[in-house]
């Protein structure tokens, strides 16, 4: 996950097919017709099953790999200029038009090589059977709802090791590496385990508590930095007839994304790193138990949105874009995502979230943000060196402004921002990007453990507490619990910071 | 014309029976096999890993979960709809008045106007449905707390899908909201085809509705009544039930796995986690469910047939 588009955080939306068909029989079916029924039956028991097993099977190892082309200056990666280079672009929340334009920079560079580019949502029904017959594409958006697991990818040995790109000149200046025109973390993340760098965020998201400025100036409030002061906020606010919060109740593994930074201040980014690397009674520090009863403070003094465990993404945005609650724990995404709802004098803004206390680890500031929108290259593509160089192009500081522009979102390239206008929810992140500094967290639960992150953390835990269904001390029991579960289970594969 | 019978039905009958060895029986065997290898969905290379993925589903609290659910829907989910749809389909045939002058058995007033709009819910797609009722339950504007409100109940304004205690009760109630109509035309059309003579008779031997019902109507029905019960068995045990747990249901799956079904562990496993063959051995668990529940349901069904 880590991604920022609009369908790849919601649920999945994919639904069964309608099976009604109709055996209306007026006198009804004798015996041998219940036979073939519950023959018929066994069918739509297995649809799964069945269409699972129509794409495995044999898979070709056919290696007719695109020859190296001649590595100059203006070629580092020494594509072949006659290659056809095949690109899949997941058409989500950033629509299409950015990779296209830069695809048209590639086939203007490489005149003589076609560019076969599709942009679809379904990233996994279109490629998976690719992957098992070992003739993937070149260079994939790996996003949505139907991303693949990239964890099972890179053990598989499906994945080509990005290194190459990242050390080449980067496309603005030959003297300077891609790896140094990233923003922080870009280059970590694309890490599984060791040093090969297998997926290139592009997108770069900002996590954090999200509000309107104009209903908090409406208060003679500013943005609380100590727990204390989000209480006095939240009281006046309800005084008000507002509530302090609201959250996707539904998806509650919204929750983290102030959450989780705030245990990083709280306790210092090694408890964030004690719990991505899944170690006993990580869940367990003084820290993370601060934390949560901070939150579950909300729900007890009544400060949270009545309803708001019942509603998902949407709805809650959009009670919350009306005014009925001051703050939601979101992403970057939600200015484009909830833009038709906001009034337009709401003048979004984002900060960081707040701490404890002045005896917290880290400053005020301090918060999430890292890359979204997963791009990969197989290893078993033809044009491998083709698809990186299409990447390097991307990373251009003209193209980052492009995406920028078009899509209201950062891009993993360091800068890019300067002489276009930012919306206000834009600006803001770019704002609370500088104040943070190098106090920059990046949790990887989401990205290493879906299960465990969204419906054992999100929903079974932090849900449930903010519901007013558990106390802290047995939400954080509970989530130890499935940490460890998860730390056991050796059907999944396990990752550390390094 | 004995001569070449033989070869005649063969005619008749290779093709379908190819096409169903080819796209239902062999899937299967597929299935089956796949639940025995370590297969992520992902990529071509698998290994044999014997009975892991069993020993792993056993020891699954998830799986148990899912799979209580997915009984309960199959057991209760039948016996509402069908219960519902037998009750709405007797008054819509047979349980008016008898008015004067008027046929010896007749529907209730209105009662073809009800025909038609019990069925309408059949019209829709069952993801429209699921979407429709997910706004109704919006605790905060939603349909049903702001009619709770309308009428003055402001203190009851339950949480519905957001409740662990409720939200299992909530997706069965749409999905008895979505089949009832279907199986009150069926039954309809059924009693349609039972003799007035018989009915007659009944109401000269100075019979009510109730005995009427229960005498007449429901073993002379007996036959679509159980095929109407396999038949929402396998809704309620499939894709049916995938469907709104999927888009309706918090998580998906959720409150604290209190609407998790196989169908949608299956599909999680699948196609989020990358682990196919696990994703396959739950299938074939679903698999000896579905069966085992069809088996149960023409053993206790079984009766004499009724000629008339």
């Amino acid at each position: 996950m880590g991604s920022t588009s609009d369908e790849s955080r919601t649920p999945d939306r994919t639904t069964g097919a309608t099976g009604t068909s109709t055996g209306t029989t007026a006198t009804g079916p004798g015996r041998r017709d219940l036979i073939k029924r519950s023959a018929a039956l066994g069918l739509i028991s297995v649809p799964t099953m069945s269409f699972l097993s129509a794409c495995a099977s044999s898979g070709g190892g056919d290696e007719d790999k695109a020859e190296a082309g001649e590595k100059t200056a203006k070629n580092p990666l020494a594509v072949n200029d006659s290659a056809q280079l095949e690109f899949v672009l997941f058409d989500g929340g950033f629509g299409k038009e950015y990779a296209e334009d830069a695809v048209k920079i590639y086939e203007q560079n490489f005149p003589k090589a076609k560019v076969k580019f599709s942009a679809t949502q379904k990233i996994q029904s279109t490629l998976q059977p690719r992957f098992n017959q070992g003739t993937p594409p070149d260079l994939i958006d790996n996003s949505g709802a139907e991303q693949m697991d990239m964890g099972v990818l890179a053990g598989k040995s499906q994945l080509a090791d990005l290194t190459p790109l990242l050390d080449a000149p980067s496309f603005d200046d030959p003297n300077k590496k891609v790896r140094d025109t990233l923003r922080p973390g870009i280059v970590e993340m694309g890490q599984l385990d060791g040093d090969p760098v297998w997926i290139m965020y592009y997108a770069y998201t900002v996590y954090g508590v999200w509000y309107s400025q104009k209903a908090l100036d409406s208060l003679d409030a500013t943005y609380p930095e100590t727990w204390d002061e989000m209480l006095a906020v939240c009281e006046k606010a309800k005084k008000k007839g507002m509530a302090g919060w609201t959250y996707a109740g539904k998806y509650p593994y919204y929750l983290p994304f102030s959450l989780y930074p705030m245990i990083g201040k709280v306790g210092g980014v090694e408890v964030l790193d004690a719990i991505d690397n899944l170690e006993p009674n990580a869940w367990k520090h003084p820290a993370v138990k601060a934390c949560f009863e901070a939150y579950y403070e909300l729900y007890k003094k009544g400060y949270v949105l009545k309803g708001t465990p019942g509603l998902d993404h949407i709805q809650s945005q959009t009670a919350w874009a009306k005014g009925k609650a001051l703050f939601i724990p979101n992403g970057s995404w939600v200015e484009n995502e909830s833009a038709n709802v906001m009034p337009a004098d709401f003048d979004l803004a984002v900060s960081a979230p707040t701490g404890i206390d002045s005896s917290d680890k880290l400053p005020f500031g301090t918060i999430w943000a890292s890359g979204g929108e997963p791009f990969i290259v197989p290893a078993k593509a033809k044009n491998t060196a083709g698809g990186m160089e299409q990447l390097r192009i991307m990373l251009s500081e003209a193209s980052s402004k492009n995406f920028t522009t078009k899509v209201k979102s950062l891009t993993a390239y360091n800068g890019g921002t300067d002489g276009i206008t930012l919306t206000p929810g834009l600006k803001s992140g770019v704002a609370a990007l500088e104040k943070a500094g190098d106090n920059v967290v990046n949790p990887r639960l989401q990205d290493w453990y879906v299960q465990l992150q969204k419906e054992k953390i999100g929903v079974s835990g932090l849900g449930e507490m903010m519901a007013g269904r558990l106390t802290p001390a047995e939400a954080i029991k509970k989530i130890q619990g499935y940490a460890d579960e998860t730390a056991k289970d050796t059907s999944i594969k396990h990752y550390k910071h390094q | 014309m004995q001569h070449g019978k033989y070869r005649f039905i063969v005619g008749f009958l290779a093709v379908p029976l190819g096409l169903y060895a080819l796209f239902v029986i062999w899937p299967f065997i597929q299935s089956i096999y796949y639940s025995f290898t370590d297969w992520t969905g992902l990529s071509p290379e698998f290994e044999m890993v014997g009975f892991a993925n069993y020993e792993r589903m056993f020891d699954d609290d998830i799986f148990w979960k899912s799979l209580q659910h997915s009984l309960l829907f199959a057991l209760v989910l039948p016996l509402v709809t069908i219960g519902l749809a037998l009750f709405f389909a007797f008054m819509i045939n047979v349980g008016g008045k008898r008015r004067r002058g008027g046929p010896v058995i007749s529907g209730v007033r209105g009662s073809s106007f009800y025909k038609i709009v019990y069925f309408f819910p059949q019209v829709l797609s069952i993801a429209i449905v699921a979407l429709l009722f997910a706004f109704a339950y919006n605790p905060d504007s939603g349909s049903i707390n702001s009619l709770l409100r309308g009428i003055g109940l402001d203190s009851v304004q339950p949480l519905w899908l957001g409740d662990p205690g409720l939200a299992l009760w909530c997706v069965m109630a749409v999905l008895v909201w979505s089949t009832v109509g279907f199986f009150v035309v069926l039954f309809s059309a059924g009693m349609a085809s039972i003799p007035a003579d018989l009915y007659e008779a009944a109401l000269l031997d100075g019979a009510g509705r109730a005995s009427t019902f229960f005498r007449i109507t429901l073993p002379l029905l007996w036959d679509t009544v159980q095929s109407g019960w396999v038949y929402m068995g396998i809704l309620a045990l499939g894709a049916e039930s995938f469907a709104v747990v999927q888009i309706m249901t918090t998580g998906p799956g959720g409150p604290d796995y209190s609407t998790t079904v196989m169908v949608l562990y299956v599909y999680q496993k699948a196609f989020r986690d990358g682990q196919a063959a696990y994703a396959t051995t739950i299938g074939v668990a679903l698999l000896v469910v579905t069966l085992a529940f069809a088996a149960l349901v023409m053993r206790l069904g079984r009766r004499e047939r009724l000629e008339y």
